[in-house]
């Protein structure tokens, strides 16, 4: 890997030693990358090539000791500015107390793609980080090697210091950082080894927690400019529909609204307060063209999905000969499930703020992917990208509602800002927000199982209906849409997926964990259900299924025994067992559920997690929790519908999400590692569904097969 | 529009505004606090929260008009050196993921224990079951309060000041 790191480059951004290195791209892990068209013009895809090899991720390290950090991946709560400094750090063999990160500004050429999807901050950055701290390190142990006149070899570096063992003589990273400067690059500095890490695998404290508790960390929303107008949008309640004529008399008569004007997306209002631009968007009286989307019902949706799922669809998957099996088999099992819509309902609503100007133009936006929205932005305006200065800021969660091609949000207030000239916020209502978003697609799932003579799963057929995401790929196999099913573990002889790509006007995208969010609910729900129809045991099934995994097996196991599975419980108890497999780390959670005169509670749940080597076991855990709280307010609550072609709810009285009573305490175990990292963001989501529902089952013999759980009365 | 004053984090402030305008915007985007998060607009999520007359209101909802005259205590206001005991325990613990509810739910959490120095895990879940978050922080939420009773409890016990 030693192109990697065989240039340097200088930043005029203070005195110090300045070094970077190439990043790898996300080739290989995104599996849907061509260009794809949105209503902002055609998008680049994901993938942007290193120009020339140069190297990115830079670090600097200061003359008064300070070690900067230019982060190039998205803080939308995760917790990644602070595990790539640890990561940094450690290698580097700094003082910690030093280390700083700083949002890099978008900067292609100096840093590559920037931005985070798919939990991939820490799977990117582990082994660029790493290298440029190591080779940072050994430049300051040969710079001090020579200003005393030294062997190299009996030089060592120690928290933020060189150390000579002959003489004891010390020289601080600071003091050499200069001189460092001046030295190649080296090629392969040696990196240490797991057990001497005294950085990474801490529960060190979040670096973004003070500015956050004062108050100080500033989200997109909180941009403000002088002279900016505050912008709310009119929008289609229709998906698809579009602006038929409009009359503002009432709205531009308010006071405080300055100008109303019509753009992409519906009717655009801007004022000298959000308050005053919502508040006028909401008097505009609009005439809509509601297009062909307008008769759209969500149980139109699942007779169409229900219709589909019977066909011969797109082979996703094909084991062994699945129709002859089942044709043969002692005992078989059918079933179908199926999920609604989802909102991501991040708590800070979308908002983007762009100030254009003849030939540049400034962008404030909290987004996922800052390059995509930089691009896009430049594309817009037809300039080149490097006059666009995109600055990022934290985000108010991101759940893939801020990621890389839904960027309706920039855009507005890109084509807003250009035709009135002046900068501007564009900043949706919470129901704008529930009522315009990608949503994490509805789907349907049609089973066929069949069991061998002693009882053992010997075939699985499964019919999967889901819109294709990204969209605008007709025919042939969605991904993502397949994620969770195709790549189950599961040791099972005989086992096809039929994909249909069953498409509808609902705008859809990525959603925590996305395809895995329903799929392992899917799968995770039938699996029990042939458990259940071949009297064995859960656990017992998914051992003998999980041989030849063992990280898997490991993570079941653990969990198992954790949670006592098979043990007495507390009377009224009852536990489901999933299994999570996605973004390159596994779980196995186990629900501990009670039903009270039909009321569902869920007391405790015990995760078992396996990502290989943990950065920082504090922001693991909350990324565990986190997960389960984000997936359990799904499968308790979540449900986005349709009539009319509109969204039916809008606000968190409609759809409801996890409260403070409602969380259950979680136990999480990390199972210690040291393979390379995977990621955490997603990984915890989509158990937590099949695991309850697996729960109530045990508790009831009632097998939900229809999210949310709330629709399904329990008593 | 009108002239409206009141206090805001013990100082006098007077804005003009449309009396109508939640306390929120105002904050927000006349005075330029922004602290004060925007989650709902219908007191249905409690990022807005702040303390009118040291009761937790949702700022999202609470025209101008009924403000005039009174004390407002925002985020910005706990203190300015993170010394409140409900900052220090939210330090300690690290409970923010994303951030964006957590102003809301200090506030909450800080009329709380003025309510209750001492609130037990029913307490905590009234006071809070209406701030949301999506990162899922609640664990950390209910242990941060629970040791902010406790540095506030010893605060008193050593004489300090509340």
């Amino acid at each position: 890997m030693s192109a990697e790191m065989d240039r340097r480059e200088f930043l005029e951004i203070g005195a110090g030693l300045l070094i970077g290195f190439a990043m790898p791209q996300f080739t290989g892990v995104r599996v849907e990358d061509a260009p794809y068209p949105t209503l902002y013009g055609p998008f680049p895809a994901m993938q942007i090539q290193p120009p020339d090899g140069k190297p990115y991720a830079y670090i600097q390290i200061a003359k008064d000791e300070n070690v900067t950090l230019f982060f190039t991946r998205a803080e939308m709560g995760q917790g990644v500015m602070t595990s790539c400094s640890q990561i940094l750090a450690e290698e580097l063999d700094c003082d910690w107390k030093n280390v700083h990160v700083r949002f890099a500004p978008v900067n292609t050429n100096l840093y590559g793609y920037q931005g985070t999807v798919g939990s991939l901050s820490i799977r990117t950055m582990w082994s660029p980080l790493r290298k440029a701290g190591a080779a940072a390190r050994e430049m300051l142990i040969e710079a001090a090697a020579q200003q005393w006149a030294v062997n190299r070899a009996q030089c060592r570096s120690e928290n933020g210091f060189v150390i000579d063992s002959s003489s004891a003589k010390r020289a601080s990273y600071g003091s050499l950082a200069e001189a460092a400067t001046k030295l190649p690059v080296p090629a392969n500095a040696p990196l240490k080894d797991a057990k001497d890490y005294r950085i990474v695998g801490k529960p060190l404290n979040r670096v973004d927690t003070r500015a956050k508790v004062m108050a100080n960390a500033e989200f997109g929303m909180d941009m403000r400019l002088p002279g900016m107008l505050y912008a709310a949008v009119a929008r289609c309640p229709v998906f698809g529909g579009k602006v038929a004529s409009f009359n503002a008399a009432k709205a531009k008569a308010m006071p405080g609204v300055r100008e109303i004007l019509q753009i992409a997306t519906g009717v655009a209002v801007l004022a000298e307060d959000s308050w005053t631009a919502l508040q006028a968007c909401r008097a505009l009286d609009v005439k809509w063209d509601e297009g062909a989307g307008a008769s759209l019902t969500t149980a139109g949706i699942s007779e169409m999905f229900a219709t589909r799922a019977k066909q011969e669809g797109a082979e996703a998957r094909n084991d062994g000969d699945v129709r002859s099996a089942i044709a043969k088999a002692p005992k078989t099992v059918d079933a179908t499930y199926e999920v609604p819509f989802l909102a991501h309902a991040t708590m800070e609503p979308m908002n983007c703020t762009a100030h254009v100007r003849a030939n540049s133009c400034d962008v404030w936006a909290p987004t996922q992917c800052m390059t995509d929205a930089r691009d896009m932005t430049a594309a817009m305006l037809n300039l080149p990208p490097e006059k666009i200065n995109f600055h990022v800021t934290y985000m108010g969660g991101g759940f893939g509602r801020r990621g890389n091609y839904e960027l309706d949000f920039v855009g507005e207030a890109v084509e807003i800002s250009k035709q009135v000239r002046n900068p501007v916020k564009v900043v949706w209502s919470r129901e704008d927000d529930m009522q315009h978003d990608f949503y994490r697609p509805a789907a349907y799932a049609e089973f066929t199982g069949a069991l061998d003579s002693n009882g053992w799963p010997l075939a699985l057929h499964v019919g999967l209906a889901c819109p294709a995401f990204p969209p605008g790929r007709p025919g042939g196999v969605s991904n993502t849409a397949v994620a969770g099913m195709r790549d189950l573990h599961y040791e099972i002889p005989n086992f096809r997926i039929d994909y249909h790509a069953a498409d509808t006007t609902v705008p859809v995208a990525f959603w925590r964990a996305p395809g895995a969010c329903q799929n392992t609910f899917f799968a995770e729900s039938f699996l029990d259900e042939m458990a259940a129809a071949g009297r064995k045991d859960p656990v017992e099934v998914r051992r003998r299924l999980l041989a030849n995994t063992p990280r898997l097996l490991g993570v079941l196991n653990l969990a198992a025994e954790k949670a006592g599975w098979g043990k007495p419980l507390a009377p009224g108890r009852f536990q489901g067992v999933a299994l999570g497999s996605n973004v390159g780390s596994f779980n196995a959670q186990i629900a501990e559920v009670s039903l009270t005169n039909g009321k569902l509670r869920v007391h405790r749940v015990v995760c078992a997690f396996d990502c290989g080597q943990v950065i920082n076991p504090l922001i693991l855990r909350q990324q565990i929790a986190g997960g389960i709280a984000f997936g359990l307010a799904a499968a308790l609550k979540g449900a986005i519908t349709i009539d009319k072609g509109r969204v039916q709810q809008a606000n968190f009285n409609t759809y409801d999400v996890l409260r403070i009573d409602e969380m259950p305490a979680v136990e999480s175990y990390i199972v210690p590692s040291t393979e390379t990292p995977g990621g955490a963001g997603e990984a915890c989501v989509p158990a937590i569904a099949p695991a309850v529902t697996n729960a109530i089952f045990a508790a009831t013999g009632k097998r939900i097969r229809k999210l949310p759980i709330k629709d399904t009365p329990l008593a | 529009m009108a002239s409206i004053q009141f206090q805001l984090n013990g100082k006098p402030q007077t804005v003009e505004a449309n009396p109508a305008m939640p306390l929120l915007w105002v904050l927000r985007d006349i005075v330029g606090l922004t602290g004060t998060k925007f989650g709902c607009g219908m007191a249905l999520c409690g990022a807005c929260t702040v303390h009118v007359n040291g009761i937790a209101v949702r700022s999202c909802t609470m025209q101008m008009a009924n403000v005039a005259g009174k004390n407002v205590t925002t985020i910005e206001g706990l203190s300015i050196d993170a010394s409140a005991p409900i900052q220090r325990a939210w330090i300690e613990l690290d409970v923010p993921q994303c951030g964006y509810c957590q102003s809301g739910q200090m506030m909450s959490a800080a009329a709380l224990l003025t309510k209750k120095p001492k609130p037990t895990d029913a307490d905590v879940d009234q006071a809070m079951r209406g701030n949301i978050c999506r990162c899922g922080t609640y664990d950390d939420i209910r242990r941060a309060i629970h040791r902010a009773a406790e540095i506030a409890a010893r605060g008193r016990s050593a004489g300090g000041a509340q």
